[in-house]
């Protein structure tokens, strides 16, 4: 590959892209990075991992000018550079690919591009320039994307290519890519790192932000650690492996691979027929979806984010209005109008951990014991009276369900928006685990959440199904589905691609269906 | 990000924004040649120095409590009520009719008639408003702030055309039969002593404070509070809940304008006895004021009416005994608000700021 040439190249008088120096930063009482000193050679790729909260993203912050660091020196080129602001970033050569695209959706491809870098009042000839030089980089970086095609045409991957565009067609020489495969499906990460390989072959130098240990050793040169904002570790891949890697984020050995033993699948607990899901733009998001789910096992749903997942939790959860049939331990479920509302999708026993859980499933501002009452507030052990909520009761139950899931810090006054998203998971967690649902829904239980939280709540779900749950599981984690599911079945524009058996599939024939491909590679 | 001690948050924060309200109408004060320690002095002396200036200022007082937890509970449905105003207005009509129409053996009957009355037609007035934000997404700011034009209008029309005695120049109803006159606070026993002499607070304030407690009780101890108060906060999150938005967007705007419509026994049951045109003079506004200082705490609304009582009371003292004119009183009303609503945020990160200084840091780690 080309690669091995420009590390061949004698290193220049400053041979780091990047130099931080005893970069600190705190928010009030909280140390978000500690004196982190860290160098990227110029021309390599540099993952940085690190659990949620450890502080990646505010460092990447005060890269980028978005956070001013309270101590330390940045060193660009060997050049001391102020950040003030995201231009002077920007100037300094970095450009920031964000895990939340900042395009305009009806701007073409072109519009998105000159967006703030026009040369002067009138468009044409910064239309005219760009369109040259976006021609010039597609072709030398494996680019292609249509400069007049609108952005709200684009597949996500193609969003994602014109956010690294915007970037290079501002000159920049480091690129900082934050989580950028988690809205990809396997084929499209594949190309991104191609791409990046293709980058840094060219001699930019990228720093690759993520949570995936397997990116990680597949894309990068060096590896930093950061746990708790401070820097624990940078190494060279090739001399780590995933399980050190993910010890050092941890701070104690974690097991990566789920343990579970065989399902008993007992009863139907779902059956849905023809199950069909518009949107308030009156678009079909579901497109007739059966399936079936029975008790004691877990049926994952793979795709890649967009696809009818969302929708499909959110008709079962009682959040939007379907047509079809469901039938729920053989009773009709109503899927529109009278009984098909959340609260009486909690009394038929059907539990929900939503996507979403700052949106959906707390209340942020809610201390941890209202939360609890969330969804739950007419349960008879939360009532004093006829009249009054017994706080007490509630508080007691908090106290109690924070115990059993080890939700950290144990304190039911705290708010919700207070807990790390590791511990606000387990907070939504346990408030559903614990009502013992016929039916559970789950979507994305760990996303966003620290590794150590995620074994804990891989094994409640496992328990929860041998306790004779059905489970349906929702995730864009591939490696999630494979390691949980006992069956999986492909979501793909609103439609169900097939079932797999997760002993006998691989991520190669998912990926196909994931991307709307049977396994013989047609289109479906 | 840093946050204040609680204490700080509840206390320094509104104390300092009036410090600052405070100096700035000294200024202004100064500015039209007056001197701002005589009119300090008015103030307090008009509004809480004696009996008489407390009845007024808890007459005062009284009518924003009720304006200000009507504004309270839309607030916390994440609704914003700005039709107090035409609520409390048509409060008075209900009132006004219960008063006049029902023959009532006793004042305590009729008190308790006229509320019902009042808060009916309070509630009446924002249904339509709440029933258009419910099920069309009508935003509430809007629909209330032009039913208020559609109270005034009509209450003129009532009072000229209806409900004016026939040979009466005044467009306002006839004196309210005597039954019905509510006991001042110079009337009640034991508050006889402290108020030696007639005053206009009447027995309205103790409706008006056991309304902030029930509203408390309300938002904080009933299933119904926590459905409003999850809603308010987030409305994906209630449906996810499976709230019922329609039911608690209702609920809520009915209470606060009930809450509203209570407000005319005090004004018009307790003190004008009759009902006159623009009853209302401004309450439902001030409500806005009370709420926002207030906090959206009934404790917070209670303490705030109290602060706009005395500055009421103290302004319109101003125009009688010193050359500032009674228009002052709504330049330190309005630098009031500005600093305790508008500015609170200024002032709330100057205190961050230097309590971060003080802070330890040794303390700071372990929080981490």
């Amino acid at each position: 590959m080309a690669a091995d040439l420009v590390e061949g190249r004698p290193a220049a008088a400053a041979p780091f892209a990047i130099e931080l120096k005893g970069i600190s930063k705190a928010f009030g009482p909280v140390q978000a990075n500690k004196d982190i000193n860290f160098a990227v050679p110029k021309g390599t790729i540099h993952g940085i991992i690190g659990e949620n909260g450890a502080g990646k993203s505010t460092l990447m912050s005060i890269l980028y000018g978005f956070y001013k660091a309270d101590a330390g020196q940045i060193l660009i080129n060997g050049q001391l550079t102020a950040i003030p602001d995201s231009q002077a970033a920007i100037r300094a050569g970095i450009g920031m690919v964000f895990q939340h695209f900042k395009l305009v959706q009806n701007f073409s491809v072109l519009e998105n591009v000159v967006l703030g870098a026009e040369d002067g009042a009138l468009l044409g000839p910064s239309l005219r320039k760009a369109r040259a030089e976006l021609q010039r980089l597609s072709r030398e970086y494996e680019l292609d994307v249509d400069p007049d095609a609108l952005i709200e045409d684009l597949s996500v991957g193609h969003q994602q290519r014109v956010e690294i565009l915007k970037a290079l067609y501002r000159q920049a020489d480091i690129l900082i890519l934050d989580e950028p495969t988690g809205v990809l499906t396997p084929a499209e990460a594949d190309h991104l790192f191609r791409i990046l390989h293709g980058l840094k072959a060219q001699g930019k130098t990228i720093i690759l932000i993520t949570h995936k240990l397997r990116e990680i050793m597949e894309a990068t040169d060096h590896v930093s650690v950061m746990r708790r904002g401070t820097m624990v570790a940078t190494v060279k891949t090739a001399e780590t492996g995933p399980e050190a890697l993910a010890e050092l984020m941890v701070g104690r050995k974690v097991l990566l691979e789920v343990e579970k033993p065989p399902a008993r699948p007992g009863e139907v607990v779902l059956d849905l027929q023809d199950l069909r899901v518009k949107d308030e733009h009156g678009v079909e998001r579901l497109k007739g979806v059966s399936l079936q789910i029975r008790a004691g096992e877990i049926l994952g749903i793979a795709g890649v984010a967009g696809n009818g997942q969302s929708e499909l939790l959110a008709a079962l959860g009682g959040m939007m209005k379907a047509t079809g049939t469901a039938l729920l331990n053989g009773a009709p479920l109503p899927l529109s109008g009278r009984g098909a509302d959340g609260q009486s999708r909690r009394h038929a026993g059907i539990a929900h951990v939503p996507e979403d859980r700052q949106h959906y499933g707390l209340i942020l501002d809610f201390t941890a014991w209202e939360n609890v009452a969330f969804g739950y507030a007419d349960d008879p052990k939360y009532q004093a009276n006829a009249l009054f909520l017994s706080n007490e009761a509630l508080r007691a139950d908090t106290a109690r369900k924070m115990e059993t899931f080890d939700v950290r810090p144990p304190d039911p006054w705290l708010a919700a928006k207070n807990f790390s998203g590791g511990n606000q998971q387990k907070l939504v967690v346990a408030r559903e685990f614990e009502q013992n649902p016929k039916l559970l829904l789950v979507g994305q239980p760990t996303r966003g959440v620290d590794i150590g939280a995620i074994e804990f709540i891989h094994n409640q779900l496992i328990a929860l199904r041998d306790a004779g749950a059905a489970i349906l599981l929702v995730s864009v984690e591939l490696d999630e589905i494979m390691s949980l599911s006992d069956r999986i079945a492909v979501m793909f524009d609103g439609r169900i691609m097939g079932t797999r058996d997760p002993a006998t599939t691989d991520e190669r024939e998912l990926g196909l269906m994931m991307a709307g491909m049977t396994a013989k590679g047609e289109a479906a | 990000m840093d946050r204040l001690p609680k204490w700080a948050d509840i206390v320094l924060v509104p104390f300092l924004s009036l410090v600052l309200a405070a100096a700035v109408s000294a200024v202004v004060i100064l500015a039209i040649g007056q001197d701002p320690w005589e009119a300090l002095t008015v103030m307090v002396e008009g509004s809480l120095m004696s009996a008489y200036g407390w009845g007024y200022t808890l007459y005062y007082t009284t009518s924003f409590i009720f304006t200000g937890l009507a504004v309270t509970v839309a607030f916390h449905a994440g609704l914003f009520n700005i039709g107090g105003e035409g609520q409390a207005q048509m409060g008075g009509l209900g009132v006004a009719l219960c008063c006049l129409f029902i023959p009532w053996p006793h004042w305590s009957l009729a008190l308790l008639g006229a509320a019902l009355g009042g808060a009916a037609f309070g509630a009446a007035w924002i249904a339509i408003p709440a029933w258009l934000q419910a099920k069309r997404g009508s935003h509430i700011v809007i629909t209330t702030i032009m039913f208020n034009y559609i109270a005034s209008s009509l209450l003129i029309y009532m009072l000229v055309d209806v409900l004016r005695p026939k040979g009466e120049q005044d467009p306002a109803t006839a004196r309210f039969p005597s039954v019905t006159n509510l006991p001042k606070l110079n009337e009640l026993p034991g508050l006889d002593l402290l108020f030696t002499q007639e005053v206009r607070a009447n027995v309205t304030l103790f409706i008006a404070l056991a309304a902030a407690v029930a509203v408390w009780a309300l938002l904080w101890r009933t299933r119904l509070g926590y459905a409003i108060r999850a809603f308010g906060k987030s409305q994906p999150a209630a449906k996810y809940a499976g709230i019922d938005a329609t039911r608690i967007t209702m609920i809520a705007l009915l209470l606060s304008g009930a809450l509203a419509g209570l407000m005319a026994v005090n004004n018009v049951m307790g003190e004008a006895e009759k009902l006159v045109g623009n009853s209302a003079s401004g309450a439902g506004f001030i409500g806005i004021a009370v709420a926002l200082m207030g906090r959206n705490h009934p404790i917070g609304v209670v303490l705030a009416a109290l602060l706009f009582g005395f500055l009421f009371q103290g302004g319109a003292e101003l125009g009688l005994w010193t050359k500032i004119p009674i228009e002052m009183r709504i330049v330190v009303q309005g630098l009031v608000i500005l600093f305790t609503g508008a500015l609170d945020m200024m002032v709330r990160m100057m205190l961050t700021r230097i309590f971060g200084l003080f802070r330890n840091p040794a303390r700071a780690q372990g929080a981490a």
